[in-house]
């Protein structure tokens, strides 16, 4: 019974580990995208589509990738190169996606999916519980858990990472140390894009095999609080991504033992989560103000 | 003047007719300028001349529009930051451009080699700072360090690229006295080294005292070069102002009047993990009285004057009265209602809004204050544009503020004229007790003295003024009492008559009285 829900648990919560992370990578770059809602259900309609075309989920999730990175590039024309409001532009582009999503998907609705299997590593499966958990999993989770430990080494260890950093702190001076600030800030928003299609094609491919109109459900939300809530640490991503994860299929096993709690209450649970860490976090303002980006949102024009 | 050692030496860098436009209008205008290997060549200039501009022609930054820089005779295009340091060109900005959240290493790190590992700059950095005496820890938060160590971080970081010529803008503007003596004799380390140094200030003595050639700009052109050592202040102001600084003049000690202003031990907390906390602050103005707060920029200053003001008022309510009136818990507007005026530091989004015309300023200043003169209508607070217009002409006119056009907005007037506007806003209202934090901070001279003058005239007409200033030549023209704030601790006042320099520098670096008392106390 436990291992079945945690299994569970380990499907809800990757696609909101993948999200935000790559929405982290572009934001530490200094870019507020608000769109990772509409990225992700382009993720998952390129990913549907691509595998009843081909019959492969593994084109299908490179196709997911492929989506969510191109839908991102508009997001990245308009506000780097064009210096649109990332705001408005951020939440055109869920809208637009939404969408452009339900149009394109329109002749997948009803079709039965190809679910993605699981990869069996194994000796390493055979370990009684954790090997159950952790190594019968589809390419997605393990995706998940490498991006975290990667994600983290670049941010911290590598020296892109600190020029990403140091473009996500102060742009201007950045641009006088002559990193290119709006080269850096493409290649982040299209990883935070390519990111969201992975987590979009991991819905329509693991989580529910399936094409449905706005499927996302609003995880691109989630993962977006998910970044704020970590206070732009990786590893708290991939903490926080299982602590939602968990609080919503505790939901659904709440609801059917009839625990006699409104759903609407307990779907509005991690944001209120959110709010409750975010008020946390912000009492020890110094270790905020060090990890927050301080150019995040604020538009960059080199002076030239 | 050109180089008369001969045809051998070549000078390391030279521009010719180098100009910049920005739209129609030349920041740098046909500039000339040589800087022989290893000599301080000043560039001298008021606030608008070009110093900027042309600075960061040459470390590329900003692309000429016109004319031609020439490295070791050479003819080289600067395209970016990183071709001049290529080519051997270090600088250390005015306005540092550190990254608060990175460490001192990363922040170094950022500008060299990449495949340099972290440790090993870490090593070198404090290597470095040692040899030149400039002490720092590579593994601190920049968030987390004082002016004077922040540009500790921007010379290290210029020098581990080995530099032939380094560009200094500004360098001893935040720095006391002795941090400065500390920042020269680097500088002569570096020359005797054979490096280059170009120096831009506005402080003459300093020029005079460090540099071999200077050469000044003035309206985006050379308007001299010259060796300082064989100039005057004052024929060197000549230059840069292009007509004598008309002179700050005080007189003698006048009588005092009653206690206007006073704070008894006053602390408060940092608001936030980067300010300064206020620790038992005591002081006293009459009427008639000017005193002057010196100190290093980030003692505490900033956060003295938002509880003077009412900004941020405090918990006692007695540590802050107003002509015998405790305020320590009133707002702004109270305090002004009892006429209290204060002029805060930062000119664009704090004293005023940069996008709104200047009466607009005036009357968002003054709706409170002076409702009779500027509202009408009672409850309906009905704006009286002439009211406000004829008061906008009037300061204006008295403070000699310079405009295109009758009422512009804040941000289209230079530093120095929106300035002298928002001091004559409240100067205007004759207040009897004025609170001005670094009212001449980033103003050219001719501007400058204007404030200072109208300051002392407050004072001498009966008000208590308090201005809180990192320039200590200011503070010694303007002061009747001298105060030194440090580590949001603030000495007790002197006449300014019975200090020196060396002091106020002393004191400014943390060592007054207030520390020895415990410390003696300790003993027994």
């Amino acid at each position: 019974m436990f291992e079945a829900i945690l299994l569970t648990v380990i499907t809800a919560s990757t696609p909101l580990v993948i999200a935000a992370l790559g929405e982290l990578v572009t934001e530490r770059a200094g870019v507020l995208n608000l769109g990772v809602e509409g990225m992700m259900i382009m993720g998952a309609v390129c990913a549907f589509a691509a595998t009843q075309m081909t019959g492969s989920p593994y084109i299908g999730i490179l196709a997911g990738i492929l989506g969510g990175g191109a839908f991102s590039l508009l997001f990245g024309f308009l506000t780097l190169t064009l210096v649109a409001n990332q705001v408005a532009t951020g939440l055109a582009l869920t809208i637009l996606g939404l969408g452009l999503s339900g149009q394109l998907g329109e002749a997948f609705v009803g079709q039965p999916g190809i679910k993605l299997q699981p990869i069996v590593f194994p000796l390493l499966s055979d370990i009684p519980f954790f090997g159950r958990v952790l190594f019968r999993q589809d390419l997605t989770f393990y995706l998940s858990m490498a991006l975290v430990v990667g994600i983290n080494w670049f941010l911290f260890k590598s020296r892109a990472g600190l020029k990403m950093r140091a473009i996500g702190d102060n742009h201007a001076s950045a641009h006088a140390l002559g990193i290119n600030v709006i080269r850096t800030r493409y290649l982040a928003v299209m990883f935070g894009g390519a990111c969201a299609g992975l987590a979009g094609a991991q819905l329509s491919l693991v989580y529910t095999p399936q094409w449905v109109e706005n499927m996302s459900a609003g995880r691109g939300w989630i993962a977006l609080a998910l970044v704020v809530f970590a206070s732009w640490r990786p590893w708290r991503v991939l903490a926080g991504g299982y602590l939602f994860g968990a609080v919503t299929i505790g939901q659904l096993h709440a609801q059917a033992f009839g625990i006699g709690i409104p759903s609407q209450f307990l779907s509005a649970l991690p944001y209120a989560a959110t709010i409750v860490v975010l008020i946390i976090i912000s009492h020890n303002r110094r270790t905020t103000l060090i990890n927050t980006p301080a150019s995040l949102g604020k538009p960059f024009v080199p002076d030239r | 003047m050109t180089l008369s050692e001969g045809p051998a030496a070549v000078p390391l860098l030279s521009v010719r007719g180098l100009t910049k436009l920005f739209g129609s209008f030349a920041a740098c205008n046909a500039i000339d300028l040589d800087i022989a290997a290893g000599e301080i060549h000043a560039l001298l200039g008021e606030n608008g001349a070009g110093k900027s501009t042309l600075v960061k022609m040459l470390f590329g930054v900003l692309q000429p529009s016109a004319g031609q820089i020439l490295w070791e005779g050479a003819p080289v295009t600067i395209s970016s930051p990183g071709e001049a340091r290529r080519l051997g060109v270090g600088m250390v900005f005015q306005h540092f451009s550190l990254f608060e959240a990175l460490t001192v290493a990363e922040n170094i790190a950022l500008s060299l080699d990449p495949k340099i590992s972290l440790s090993k700059i870490s090593d070198e950095a404090a290597a470095l700072s040692k040899a030149y005496g400039l002490p720092l820890d590579p593994k601190a938060h920049v968030a987390d360090l004082s002016v004077g160590e922040r540009q500790r971080i921007e010379i290290v970081r210029a020098l581990l690229q080995n530099p032939k010529l380094i560009i200094l803008d500004e360098p001893t503007s935040v720095l006391t006295p002795q941090e400065a003596d500390r920042l020269f004799e680097t500088l002569f380390k570096l020359k005797a080294e054979g490096r280059s140094v170009l120096y831009i200030s506005h402080r003459l003595e300093e020029v005079r005292r460090i540099c071999d050639r200077a050469t000044v700009l003035r309206h985006g052109k050379v308007t001299g070069a010259c060796d300082p050592k064989r100039e005057t202040p004052a024929s060197l102001a000549r230059m840069m102002v292009g007509s004598d600084v008309a002179q700050v003049h005080r007189d003698s000690a006048s009588a005092l009047g009653d206690i206007r202003i006073e704070v008894t031990d006053l602390s408060v907390p940092a608001r936030t993990p980067f300010a300064v906390s206020l620790k038992k602050i005591s002081l006293k103005v009459r009427a008639g009285e000017v005193l002057a707060i010196a100190g290093v920029a980030g003692n505490g200053q900033g956060e003295l004057f938002d509880t003077l003001s009412g900004e941020y008022p405090v918990t006692d309510d007695g540590a802050i009265r107003i002509r015998g009136k405790a305020v320590g818990r009133t707002g702004i507007n109270g305090r002004r209602l009892l006429g209290a005026g204060f002029v805060p530091e930062e000119r664009h989004g704090h004293a005023a809004v940069s996008a709104l015309p200047l009466s607009d300023n005036l009357l968002l200043a003054r709706s409170q204050s002076d409702k009779k003169a500027f509202l009408s209508g009672g409850f309906a607070s009905i704006i009286r544009q002439d009211a406000i217009r004829s008061a906008t002409r009037r300061i204006c006119e008295a403070m000699d503020v310079r405009k295109s056009g009758e009422d512009p907005q804040a941000g289209s007037l230079s530093g120095g004229n929106l300035q002298k506007f928002i001091v004559g806003r409240e100067l205007d209202r004759q207040p009897a007790v004025l609170v001005v934090n670094q009212p001449t901070w980033g103003v050219d001279a001719g501007a400058a003295s204007r404030i200072r003058q109208a300051l002392i005239d407050l004072a001498k007409a009966g008000s208590a003024v308090v201005v809180i200033s990192q320039d200590l030549d200011e503070i010694f023209e303007v002061a009747t009492n001298i105060a030194v704030i440090s580590e949001g601790k603030l000495s007790d006042p002197h006449p300014a008559g019975s200090l020196t320099l060396e002091r106020i520098g002393l004191m400014m670096g943390g060592i007054h009285e207030s520390h020895l008392i415990p410390e003696a106390a300790h003993a027994h």
